[in-house]
């Protein structure tokens, strides 16, 4: 499945919203109808003018010939920079040793993700998005080169080369990209150019393709928005509500303001905020103030007492007024057909996640009047423009965003709401003359903050046939909508009430292609607890879901996990293609079969946005903890364009599953998040890490991404691997229990 | 107050609360912004800095304790340690922001034990987190290391 060109993905996750839907949400949130406007127009409104050069919005090149490609992207980890500067690289015929990259400054107008129609990162889209622009954009400079090449040595363009940031003739002319800068600037750019064909790439799905930004993240050099220091800034840290929904009743400050270096206090729509000097002093002053807190809209209940409720609602026990039941696969007639013995029944919850990035959320804002510029790891730019354009009454494109690298993001820098970037543009308004003030959130504040991977719970009842497989399939989905949530978000992610990223993966899912009736729906519960897309989005439950269902039908019928597999993707035809052969590949180059010493595989494949990834994993219990040593991952990406990345982004998608499968969990106490940084919110350790071992599938496919798809496989293969070993069914997760 | 510093070898004169973490006053007052904040409950290792050469969280060692202590954060490395040379030809980091920490306590490691095996890393290295999941390229940068640091150690 690819990405059709006229939707767009919202970042992270979510698919299928039309151009138009977008609009609509745009002037909905926006305040205005806005009739015939792209998104782009919409969100670059107000954007300065601005040269490019040249080469245009995506290649700068020194007079020395050294090529910057910008990325209009966030490098987060996921290695976009490496994999964007290679595509322009490729084409151009550049020296791929000297070409540098940079975060490009947000403007919708040029740098507008093709996926989504506005400025974002998310959903694994960055190369697929790119793909022909930056192609395109490479070829062009390419061309402008060459023909420059041409007038000068006066030869037919069509005998030109270029090799390595090398120009050359036959006749043993040759030039560098520097020689001939000033002549191919005046060159009139191409209206179209040839491409290369695949098969003759020399740098794209080679090992030379390796990160650019190495050296400066082993050396303390790289900048994130924790490093900013500007003249005269300021720091600020915010006193949160401690329940999701609660609201200021009234503060007592006077203490706080007589802690050394505190300079104001305030409260803000989210808070009371205390503006310092430095970040201790501020921290100081956060713990001398005292809030009085409104609850009276908050949530109150236990995530013991959610759950509860989404078990009744999935019984039909309950039904909240606030929402109804979403069906989202419907085939044939299920009436009467899971009553019977021949039904597996399987439910399974999955608790709050948060991200836990590494640098907790942060951003430095700037105001004067209407007046705003943002210096942080920006990953969705033209929502966070539109939201500050908000607090200080400007067109999105005038806020200003210098970007720079995020230390994680795993979709929490881009949130719906831009709930940190809002904070601190209020911040910053307030004390106003554009004086810098760096918002700093605390770990505590990070991990309290919601903006979580919704709880959820699923009821399975699948009918077996008696050839053991799948005759009928009933599906109830009880998890939160982040969607929902927001006007415009709805606007792009909810049709016929179902929000997409609730359900994709089930939704799609080959093994209901191969059923013959399939009743499944989503009910999606409110509560003022916030949450957002989170590494993989719906993924990280139904992957789960489905493929340890799978093993229990399997066991159930007495046949191989993979040969199970297998027949259903047959089954499923062109829906299970690539499934059966990243299933292969994994299978062929992991082993299969038992294992000595109580050590036992667990296999799963899954799709996500637009990748398809096997996963065997080798796991036991040791000291009352499931360990994994061993993961061999197969991913079909479609072309590869940098293997060595795409290895980093399976080992690390995997860490970050694992993670979340043994030991992730946010839980509530009367509406209190009760863990609040990595002593109670345990995360995978160095010692509890396993080997993984990536292999690509060959394909001639356009590229899709692989920040996300690496990670919900491990949480399905893993408890199928502890089904093997004990025959028990997993039901809920952590499952490592606190 | 004043306090006077150490660090990488430049003596430096702060002000700051002696109750203040010295992370806070490497980062807020001398700018020097390689060490980084994670946790500030000893949890996740990115403010590992060396004092008298041994790895300590900054973020839980008050200014006014360090006295006369040397003091070695990730600029004191150069770039030019075999760890960082390393980090490199494996690309260890993704998103970057554990690398400082985690180099810091691994450049701590090889300095005491030159050829760590898998349980000394393990030992080593287990208080320093990585969200991102590199932890198999610091395994492997480690060890990749550990030849070469035999011969230029001075961590
Ligand atoms: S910030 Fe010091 S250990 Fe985490
Ligand atoms: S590289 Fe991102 S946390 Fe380690």
């Amino acid at each position: 499945m690819y990405i059709a060109p006229e939707k767009t993905r919202t970042p992270s996750g979510g698919q299928g919203a039309s151009r138009r839907e977008l609009i609509v949400g745009a002037a909905l949130v926006g305040g205005s109808l806005l009739v015939g406007c792209s998104p782009a127009d919409i969100m670059g409104a107000g954007a300065p003018k601005t040269d490019f050069g040249a080469f245009g919005p995506f290649i700068k090149i020194d007079a020395d010939g050294a090529v910057t490609v910008m990325n209009k992207h966030q490098e987060m980890g996921q290695g976009n920079h490496a994999g964007l500067s290679a595509i322009v690289a490729e084409e151009m015929d550049a020296d791929w040793s000297t070409v540098k990259v940079q975060h490009a400054a947000a403007n919708a107008k040029v740098y507008a993700n093709s996926l989504m129609g506005v400025q974002g990162t998310g959903g694994s889209t960055a190369i697929a998005n790119s793909w022909m622009q930056l192609r395109t954009a490479g070829a062009t400079a390419r061309a402008m080169f060459v023909q420059a090449a041409a007038d000068a040595w006066k030869v037919p363009a069509a005998e030109v080369t270029v090799k390595d940031g090398v120009v050359s003739h036959a006749s043993g002319k040759s030039a560098q990209f520097g020689d001939l800068l000033a002549d191919a600037a005046k060159v009139t750019p191409p209206k179209s150019v040839k491409l290369k064909d695949p098969k003759d790439f020399t740098l794209i799905g080679t090992e030379r393709v390796r990160r650019k930004d190495s050296l400066a993240k082993a050396t303390g050099q790289a900048r994130y928005t924790q490093d900013v220091y500007l003249p005269d800034m300021l720091t600020a840290v915010v006193a949160h509500a401690p329940r999701f929904g609660g609201k200021v009743k009234s503060f007592d400050d006077t203490a706080a303001r007589k802690v050394p270096g505190v300079v104001d206090v305030f409260a803000i729509a989210t808070g009371v905020a205390v503006v310092a000097n430095g970040v201790y002093a501020a921290r100081k002053g956060r713990e001398a103030l005292k809030v009085e807190w409104d609850d009276a809209k908050a949530e109150s209940r236990s995530s013991a007492e959610m759950l509860a409720d989404y078990h009744r609602i999935a019984r039909g026990e309950l039904t909240p007024s606030d929402d109804k039941w979403a069906p989202f696969t419907t085939k044939g007639d299920a009436t009467g057909q899971f009553d019977g013995t021949d039904v597996l029944h399987a439910t399974y919850d999955f608790p709050y996640l948060a991200h836990a990035t590494m640098e907790p959320m942060n951003c430095v804002a700037q105001v004067d009047g209407s007046k705003c510029k943002l210096t942080y790891g920006a990953q969705g730019h033209s929502l966070d423009q539109m939201a500050a354009a908000m607090v200080v009454v400007n067109l999105p494109g005038a806020i200003e965003i210098e970007t720079l690298f995020a230390g994680g993001s795993f979709g929490r820098r881009s949130s719906w709401d831009s709930d940190y970037v809002v904070e601190a543009v209020q911040i910053a308004k307030h004390v106003g003359r554009f004086r810098p003030v760096k918002l700093v959130w605390t770990r505590e504040d990070d991990m309290t903050a919601g903006h979580y991977r919704p709880m959820a719970h699923h009821a399975v009842a699948v009918k077996v046939g008696k050839d053991g497989y799948p005759a009928a399939w009933r599906h109830r989905v009880v998890v939160q909508s982040f969607a929902k949530a927001s006007p415009m978000m709805a606007s792009m992610m909810v049709k016929n009430n179902v929000d997409s990223t609730t359900v994709e993966g089930t939704a799609g899912s080959p093994y209901l292609a191969a059923t013959p009736v399939v009743d499944a729906q989503v009910f999606t519960p409110h509560s003022p607890v916030t949450t957002l897309w989170w590494r993989s989005v719906g993924a990280t439950h139904t992957a789960p879901v489905m493929e340890h269902t799978i093993d229990q039908l399997a066991a159930r019928a007495k046949i191989d996990p993979v040969e199970y597999r297998r027949e259903l993707y047959r089954r499923a035809g062109e829906a299970g293609a690539r499934h059966l052969a990243v299933l292969n590949l994994a299978v062929e180059k992991a082993g299969w079969g038992t294992l000595e010493d109580g050590w036992t595989r667990g296999v799963a494949v899954h799709e996500s946005f637009g990748s398809v990834v096997a996963n065997v994993c080798e796991a036991k219990v040791i000291d009352g903890e499931p360990r994994v040593r061993k993961v061999t991952v197969a991913v079909d990406c479609g072309i590869a364009i940098a293997p060595n990345q795409i290895a980093a982004q399976m080992e690390g998608g995997t860490c970050y599953g694992l993670s979340a499968a043994l030991f992730g969990q946010v839980t509530l106490d009367k509406g209190r998040p009760q863990q609040t940084n990595f002593d109670t919110y345990r995360v995978l350790r160095q010692n509890e890490a396993p080997q993984v071992e990536t292999w690509i599938v060959p394909s001639a496919h356009p590229p899709s991404g692989v920040g996300e798809p690496g990670t919900p496989v491990i949480m399905a293969s893993l408890p199928n691997a502890l089904f093997a070993a004990t025959g028990k069914p997993v039901s809920s997760f952590p499952l490592v229990k606190a | 107050m004043s306090i006077e510093l150490e660090i990488n070898g430049v003596k430096r004169q702060v002000a700051a609360e002696a109750d203040t973490p010295l992370l806070w006053v490497l980062r807020d007052e001398l700018h020097m912004t390689g060490t980084k904040y994670g946790c500030g409950v000893a949890q996740c290792g990115a403010c590992t800095v060396h004092l008298d050469g041994q790895p300590v969280r900054s973020c839980q060692t008050p200014v006014g304790s360090v006295g006369a202590g040397k003091i070695t954060t990730i600029e004191g490395l150069g770039g030019t340690h075999p760890l960082q040379a390393s980090w490199v030809k494996h690309d260890v980091p993704q998103c970057g922001y554990c690398q400082s920490g985690q180099i810091m306590s691994a450049a701590a490691l090889l300095a005491a034990t030159p050829k760590p095996t898998d349980a000394d890393i393990d030992a080593a290295m287990s208080g320093n987190l990585c969200r991102c999941g590199a932890y198999q390229r610091i395994r492997a940068a480690i060890k990749d290391a550990s030849g070469e640091l035999a011969v230029t150690a001075k961590a």
